[in-house]
């Protein structure tokens, strides 16, 4: 316990604890509309989305195109047991289950194609997105083509900045760890990987189960915050909307995902009174970002208070 | 019983056969080379050694301690597990990662916590890494690149990526480093640089060492013995002096007399 306690984990501490507090207090005094606050969830739930999906593709360089598939798994098992028991204790039982169904679809999509080199997980993936859809579709239970609705609604920010944070720390300690260095190296370069004793296919399959059950995660908040779900609300265009914000953001880079989530967030907001030009202009801003940051805002590099002293010695540096 | 028992190895790839029927030993703490005409099946025989291709026949046995390990048998991750590494021909370094980290990669089995360690940090997470980090900066300061600790892979000069491959699959442990084409692309002085970074490593882990190489001053100057390969067949072996000498390898390389 105490090698959490240094500076620059303290500083960052309280760093959130003032962010939360103010935005707490801007909720309170109806200065953040229900409007943003809705917003503010959307956000909030694609970082989640988004960094779990930077597992897999922006660290472990594998091509996964069904991220919805996952999502789906987590919003309508949080929905069905919010249907009968309409509490948070229901919706942690939701998203319990949703991850355990989640882990076990992925593990036998990952299994067979993660022990090949190439390009086989994308269509795997792209395949089992539909697969789920298409069942649930089909099944009584999820409430057929309609989904289910009146949804309990749960979500408030305490509870999304939890989750948030607890995203962040999590995917942040998987990166920073011997499986995360794994995993990087098989993004760099899978051959030498091998040759360095690294079990690849291990890690692989790892980094997407560990991605597809933050995903369910997502998908139950996602469920009780917008009281309704529908399988066709989780096809690929969710899938390829995830995709665009690690690739955004910079393949690999935690921080640089956050950062184009708000970004593709505040578009959103902006971009609404357009209605129709709006999918042309959200193109439009991609194509440009992708033509001057082609490896995307950050790149692979982090946002990170170590910059900060070196900033402070700079200005001090000018001003004498 | 020798480190390295090579037994009657073949390997094809439809109808040709790049590697067919070579049977060779490699005793420890041996420095070999292996030469041959371009095509001749040295880089297929490495691949066949680290488990990228599987053997079509014949059987590579490896010496680890008093048990003889069938290496033919198993995974790329597992023989370098064996203590048995290697470098690649064009260099094969995790580019974008630190020096540091592509050394870290290397000791990864190291790591004592497991994937609830490293997501919650608890248990051994902290004293590990530390640990791990210690030998990574302790292991660079032995083969002299820990002031580039924090460069990134692709920004060394040439000749040091070439050091940092070879120091990269000595950091996995190993006790037999297979090294292809280690000084491909060096001009004089890398070359020389790079023939006496070998042989210092070689005494001081102790070392045995098996390399292709084109560069015939290095292979003369640093192997011990020295196997020839052409067109997939072991064709001589011997000291330097002997292969220098031997009209088979000439010819292998030279071609043939004609009678004008």
């Amino acid at each position: 316990m105490k090698n959490y306690l240094n500076k620059r984990n303290l500083i960052t501490l309280v760093a959130l604890a003032i962010i939360f507090f103010v935005i707490q207090f801007m909720i309170k005094e109806r200065i953040i509309t229900a409007y943003m606050r809705s917003n503010l969830y959307w956000i909030g739930i694609y970082i989640i989305l988004g960094l779990s999906l930077n597992m897999i593709i922006g660290i472990t360089g594998q091509l996964s195109l069904g991220h919805a598939g996952f999502m789906s798994i987590g919003a309508f098992a949080a929905a069905v047991v919010l249907k009968t028991n309409p509490t948070l204790t229901g919706l942690f039982i939701g998203i319990g289950i949703g991850i355990l169904i989640s882990l076990a679809v992925s593990f036998v999509v990952a299994v067979p194609t993660l022990r090949l080199k190439g390009d086989y997980l994308a269509i795997a993936t792209l395949g089992v997105a539909e697969i789920i859809r298409i069942v649930l579709n089909n099944l009584s239970i999820t409430g057929g083509a309609s989904g289910i609705s009146n949804i309990k609604m749960l979500m408030s920010w305490p509870l999304l900045f939890t989750f948030v944070m607890l995203t962040i720390f999590l995917t942040h300690n998987f990166k920073n760890s011997a499986i995360g260095r794994a995993c990087i190296s098989i993004k760099e370069d899978e051959i030498a990987a091998e040759a360095m004793g690294i079990n690849t296919t291990k890690y692989k399959v790892i980094a997407f189960m560990f991605g597809a059950a933050l995903a369910a995660m997502a998908g139950s908040l996602f469920s009780t915050t917008y009281y309704i779900v529908k399988p066709d609300s989780f096809g690929v265009n969710t899938s390829i909307n995830i995709l665009i914000l690690v690739v955004f953001g910079g393949m690999g880079s935690l921080s640089g995902t956050i950062i184009a989530t708000f970004i593709i967030g505040f578009v959103n907001i902006v971009l609404q009174p357009y209605a129709e030009i709006r999918m042309i202009l959200y193109a439009l801003i991609l194509i440009i970002v992708m033509i001057f940051r082609p490896q995307g805002l950050l790149g692979s590099q982090e946002l990170s208070t170590k910059l900060l002293p070196n900033f402070k010695w700079k200005r001090k540096e000018k001003s004498s | 019983m020798s480190l390295l028992q090579i037994e009657k190895l073949t390997r094809n790839f439809g109808g040709l056969s790049a590697v067919s029927n070579v049977s060779l030993e490699v005793e420890e703490h041996e420095l070999v080379g292996l030469i041959g005409p371009n095509g001749a099946g040295k880089t297929t025989l490495f691949n066949v050694l680290t488990g990228v291709y599987t053997p079509s026949s014949g059987r590579v046995m490896f010496q680890k301690g008093d048990k003889s390990i069938e290496l033919s048998k198993l995974p790329p991750y597992k023989i370098t597990r064996m203590g048995v590494a290697r470098t690649f021909q064009n260099i094969r370094l995790f580019k974008e990662l630190s020096v540091l980290d592509n050394v870290k990669i290397a000791m990864n089995h190291e790591a004592r916590y497991g994937l609830f360690g490293a997501l919650l940090r608890v248990g051994n997470y902290f004293k590990s890494e530390a640990l791990i980090e210690e030998k990574a900066h302790a292991f660079l300061k032995e083969v002299n690149l820990d002031e580039l600790a924090e460069t990134k892979a692709k920004n060394l000069p040439y000749g040091k990526q070439r050091q940092l491959e070879i120091a990269r699959a000595l950091a996995t442990g190993a006790k037999l480093l297979f090294l292809d084409e280690p000084a491909a692309g060096m001009n004089p002085q890398e070359t020389h640089a790079l023939t006496g970074f070998i042989k210092e490593i070689k005494e001081k882990m102790n070392l045995t060492i098996v390399l292709i190489e084109h560069d015939m001053s290095l292979v003369m100057e640093i192997c011990e013995r020295i196997f020839v390969l052409d067109y997939g067949k072991l064709i001589a072996s011997g000291t330097p002096d002997e292969i220098k000498n031997n009209p088979r390898v000439i010819e292998a390389y030279l071609g043939d007399e004609v009678e004008l």
